[in-house]
């Protein structure tokens, strides 16, 4: 089959990389240059491949493409990769990412430089498996995987009581995937496969779909995180280098949605219909509930990590509508929060660099100073409420109008929460760049440098990109997705007829 | 079961290593200290001639000694983790035993008749020849728990291993004696072809207490008292060998008894697993918590880890046993890579067991941590390495056997116990750094190298080990 060494070309690349970086000796300046340049180049080089597997693929056929296979355990636990345009999106989204944390990491991170760009390197590697595995042992590999990377990131790397957050993290994680680890078991000892392809075409039986759902369920929902499992969210983030916010916020948390879309839906059919009304409270609950904590925070990056949880509620809740406008919209949803809330944390990295500190009282003001970081800072913001324009508009309309299909007082409900993130976001924005410039220590703060513009550029132009023009992701998911839904609504009604 | 009376191609590996150590017991006798090294190289060769005895060529498969001994493909794996283990631990040894100035040759024989006896009891088919492998090998594990005869600590490992470890052996030769009583066999098979009916009750008396003697030598939860103190006591090589050969060999014998002499009363034993496998897990994962020495802490996780690994043989199944056969090889290696870390750690030539000793380990030695971290993200259990499929196999034969409360209790327990291991990478990682350790010995290096190679690079060509740990597991059935 043509290409089909990509996939597998995506997981070495970082890995080699890594490599690299791992053979420089030294300690001095230089070599901290070189294990930037060479992280750098890796992830772009990545991206670049991410790109040539993009144009290979064909969004008009719903099926896995460019699929590579191998005997792994045995013939039964396999070595398969491949996309479809479910994961397509989530991949692109993982490399354009990582040339830009690299670059954010720049001058932020001057300790260990070499250690922090062979984990994050060695990151991007699990973080693409995660979206391309097409075995579901392999997928667990690499979605726990993740944790030891991202928990030293944190714990090295990161803020004042990062110890605390590195573990609460990884600890809060190991327990909902070990779940959901027993939940793989069980499907295996049914199927007889871990291969993915066979299980999306398995029938469990409903009683078994309920347990393996709830399996799921545990894992998915701390990753994602839903309400009331969100705590170590706000946490890791506010101790995580920036870099590590924005991989956290952009592709860390998508994994839980990707498998909702992945596993409980298409295969755990009837149960997904059954606990439909719990997905919807708690995506509620999520979107009102964390909106309003967020109004209350006073640590810049605590407020976006609240806003995060609560943009996952209206992924969950797009989701379980099952219905081809409300998971289009959760996955529209997911990647523009990858871009946005990636961007907004890299907006208080700037500042961080400069000032040395998240508290939103310590700013203000910063438009005098720093016009060109204010205009950035506003398109993100007004995209992460989901102006018109941006593409954060475009997810949460599709989620509501999916929502309210299929249960319209659900839509109403989460209606207020976009509301709510009004005031939230409007009043960072005013606290941290209007009002007077009267704290001393912010009247010879910078405004953007180069390599700051270079990295939001990008992000800016996706987001306003893909609030006015949304086809681009929404073709190329557009067969999988539609394929997906009738999968699910045809299981559901097959059992209702066999109910009655 | 064709049974001969002696036959030399079925007990060639321990009848090289029997020989050997009487002529190296001779050279030390005659030649006093001066043989020390001379000893201890040839104990090094000879493990590792019984080794390749074992594991190459094409020795026919059988039974010997009217069927007190069995050759078959599950005693050659047990026996080949066994002979790895002891043939590291010594290796790992040298540089400590010289630098404390204990290194007589007696350590090594007395390692070798400890070997002896772990493959003896690994190929035990009788309850006198496992019996007499036990004794063998525990004998040799009393004298060399009290090896540091001037430290005091030492000798109150020796003294609390040896009454302990002498009670444990009363109860198994209790057991096995009402067993010989109700049933009027001593056989394995013979056991079990007298449990075909409906089970008398003193067979089921005497299972307990065969259990009881055997759960004490895998230190299992109720009867792993002795282990953090033995742990902590013994010299750290001394510590090493408890943890690896003897748990094989145990492990080994207490899956080869259950399974081919109490099938017929799979529903007692599996009871008793069950609550022996939960109760190691938990206090593996609860004690482990507050531990200071590093020792202490690797004697609880070995608590866990037999715990985890006995999740399988409550399965009861060939996907059980073979579930504890590669988590029993795969804690072997993750064992050994510990061990080895832990006898790097000496600061101006004085050897420290303090976990805070290894605090910000990441930039005074950078590999080590490395190496050692993956050792702990292993012992917990994350993918991708190697620890993960040890623990995937177990619990997956639990789930096939419908044991769905204890995977579920094993599985959270085990997200527990990840704390105490990641609390080792916060220290080595997140932490201060502390003075340097001095330079590694070869061994110490190349034996921890090795292993994280091992762990790391399983997931990428498992099929060797779960093939070979299949075989063995079909051999019991």
């Amino acid at each position: 089959m043509s290409g089909s060494w990509i996939l597998s070309g995506l997981l070495i690349l970082p890995l080699v990389g890594a490599g690299c970086v791992y053979l420089l000796r030294g300690d001095d300046e230089a070599t901290k240059n070189n294990a930037r340049w060479i992280a750098l180049w890796t992830t772009l080089i990545t991206f670049g491949l991410s790109l040539v597997a993009w144009a290979r693929f064909n969004p008009a056929v719903p099926g896995f493409q460019l699929v590579e296979q191998r005997d792994w355990f045995s013939h039964s636990i396999l070595y398969k990769l491949g996309v479809d345009g479910i994961s397509m999106p989530f991949v692109l989204l993982t490399t354009l990412l990582m040339p830009l944390a690299i670059a954010a990491s720049w001058t932020a991170i001057q300790k260990r430089v070499k250690e922090y760009m062979i984990a994050f390197l060695i990151l991007e590697t699990l973080m693409i498996g995660v979206f391309v595995a097409l075995d579901l042992l392999l997928f667990y590999l690499f979605f726990e995987g993740v944790l030891i990377p991202m928990f030293i990131i944190i714990g090295v790397w990161g803020g004042k009581r990062r110890v605390y957050s590195a573990f609460k993290f990884f600890l809060y994680t190991l327990a909902g995937s070990l779940l959901m680890l027993l939940g793989i078991m069980t499907m295996y000892w049914t199927a007889g496969t871990t291969d993915i392809e066979a299980l999306l075409r398995t029938a469990f039986a409903p009683g078994t779909q309920k347990w393996l759902w709830l399996a799921f369920f545990a894992s998915f929902a701390v990753k994602m995180p839903m309400w009331p499992v969100h705590t170590w969210l706000p946490d890791a983030h506010v101790e995580a280098p920036t870099a590590g916010s924005v991989i956290l916020a952009g592709v860390l948390l998508k994994m839980g949605g990707y498998g909702f879309l992945r596993f409980s839906l298409p295969m755990f059919p009837d149960a997904s219909h059954y606990f439909a009304p719990l997905m919807f409270a708690l995506s509620i609950i999520a979107i009102i509930y964390t909106s309003l904590v967020a109004l209350a925070q006073e640590n810049m990056k605590k407020l976006i990590a609240y806003s995060s949880v609560a943009h996952m509620g209206f992924v969950t809740m797009g989701l379980f509508a099952v219905n081809t406008q409300g998971v289009q919209g959760a996955v529209y949803q997911m990647v523009s929060h990858g871009l946005v809330s990636g961007a907004l944390f890299l907006c208080v990295g700037v500042v961080y660099d400069r000032m040395h500190t998240f508290e939103i009282a310590a700013y203000g003001g910063l438009v005098n100073r720093m016009p060109r970081y204010a205009v950035a800072f506003m398109v993100f913001t007004l995209a992460n409420i989901g102006l018109p324009g941006t593409s954060g508009f475009i997810g949460e309309f599709l989620t509501l109008i999916g929502a309210f299909q299929a249960v319209p007082w659900v839509a109403l409900f989460a209606a207020t929460g976009l509301i709510l993130s009004a005031p939230y976001a409007l009043y960072l924005y005013r606290r941290v760049i209007f009002g007077v410039l009267d704290k001393p220590s912010l009247m010879n703060i910078r405004d953007l440098n180069g390599r700051e513009i270079a990295t939001l550029t990008p992000l800016l132009l996706l987001t306003l990109y893909y609030g006015v023009h949304p086809q681009p992701i929404i073709d190329a998911s557009a067969a999988s997705i539609d394929a997906l839904v009738q999968g699910v609504n045809h299981a559901i009604a097959t059992t209702k007829t066999a109910g009655l | 079961m064709n049974a001969t009376a002696l036959s030399l191609p079925i007990i060639l590996p321990e009848f090289i290593l029997a020989f050997g150590i009487l002529v190296l017991i001779l050279l030390g006798a005659l030649r006093g200290e001066r043989s020390v090294w001379l000893v201890t190289e040839g104990a090094v060769a000879l493990l590792g001639v019984a080794l390749v005895v074992l594991l190459v060529g094409d020795r026919p498969e059988g039974v010997t000694f009217y069927g007190a001994f069995t050759d078959d493909a599950f005693a050659r794996f047990m026996k080949a983790l066994a002979l790895i283990g002891s043939l590291a631990t010594l290796l790992l040894s040298i540089d400590f035993m010289r630098s404390h100035k204990i290194g007589g040759f007696e350590f090594p024989v007395l390692l070798l008749l400890g070997t002896l006896g772990m493959m003896m009891l690994i190929s035990a088919t009788d309850f006198i020849a496992l019996y007499l492998g036990l004794e063998l090998m525990s004998l040799a594990l009393y004298v060399v728990a009290a090896y540091r005869r001037d430290d005091l600590r030492s000798s109150e490992a020796g003294i609390k291993y040896f009454v302990l470890g002498a009670l444990s052996s009363g109860m198994l030769l209790y057991g096995i004696s009402l067993m010989y009583g109700y049933s009027g066999t001593i056989s394995f098979a013979g056991v079990a072809a007298s449990l075909k009916g409906p089970s008398p009750l003193g067979v089921v008396f005497g299972l307990v207490f065969v259990l009881a003697g055997l759960a004490f030598k895998i230190s299992a939860v109720p009867f792993h008292m002795w282990t953090p103190d033995v742990y902590q006591g013994a010299p750290t090589p001394v510590t090493t060998f408890f943890a690896t050969g003897p748990k094989m060999a145990a492990m080994a014998v207490l899956v080869r008894v259950t399974l081919t002499a109490f099938p017929g009363v799979a529903g007692e034993w599996r009871q008793i697993v069950t609550f022996i496998a939960i109760a190691s897990m938990a206090l593996g994962s609860f004690a482990a918590i507050g531990q200071t020495s590093i020792k202490r802490l690797m004697a609880y996780s070995s608590i866990g880890h037999m715990g985890f690994a006995l999740v399988g043989l409550a399965a009861g199944t060939v996907e059980g046993a073979h579930g504890v056969v590669v988590y029993m090889a795969i804690y072997l290696v993750m064992t050994l890579g510990s061990f080895a870390a832990i006898l790097s750690m000496r600061r101006d030539g004085v050897y420290v067991e303090n976990i805070s000793d290894l605090a910000g380990l990441a930039r005074t030695n950078a590999p080590m941590a490395f190496f050692f971290a993956a050792m702990m993200f292993s012992m917990a259990g994350i993918p991708p390495l190697a620890g993960f499929f040890a623990k995937f196999y177990v619990f997956a034969a639990a789930m096939k056997a419908d044991l769905y409360g204890l995977a579920v209790i094993g599985v959270l327990l085990s997200a527990i116990g990840a704390y105490y291991y990641l609390r080792i990478v916060k220290i080595m990682y997140f932490d201060e750094p502390a003075k340097a350790f001095d330079p590694q010995g070869a061994a110490t290096r190349v034996i921890l190298a090795l292993s994280t190679a091992l762990l790391i690079f399983y997931a990428l060509a498992p099929a060797p080990l779960t093939n070979a740990a299949m075989a063995a597991a079909k051999s019991l059935f």
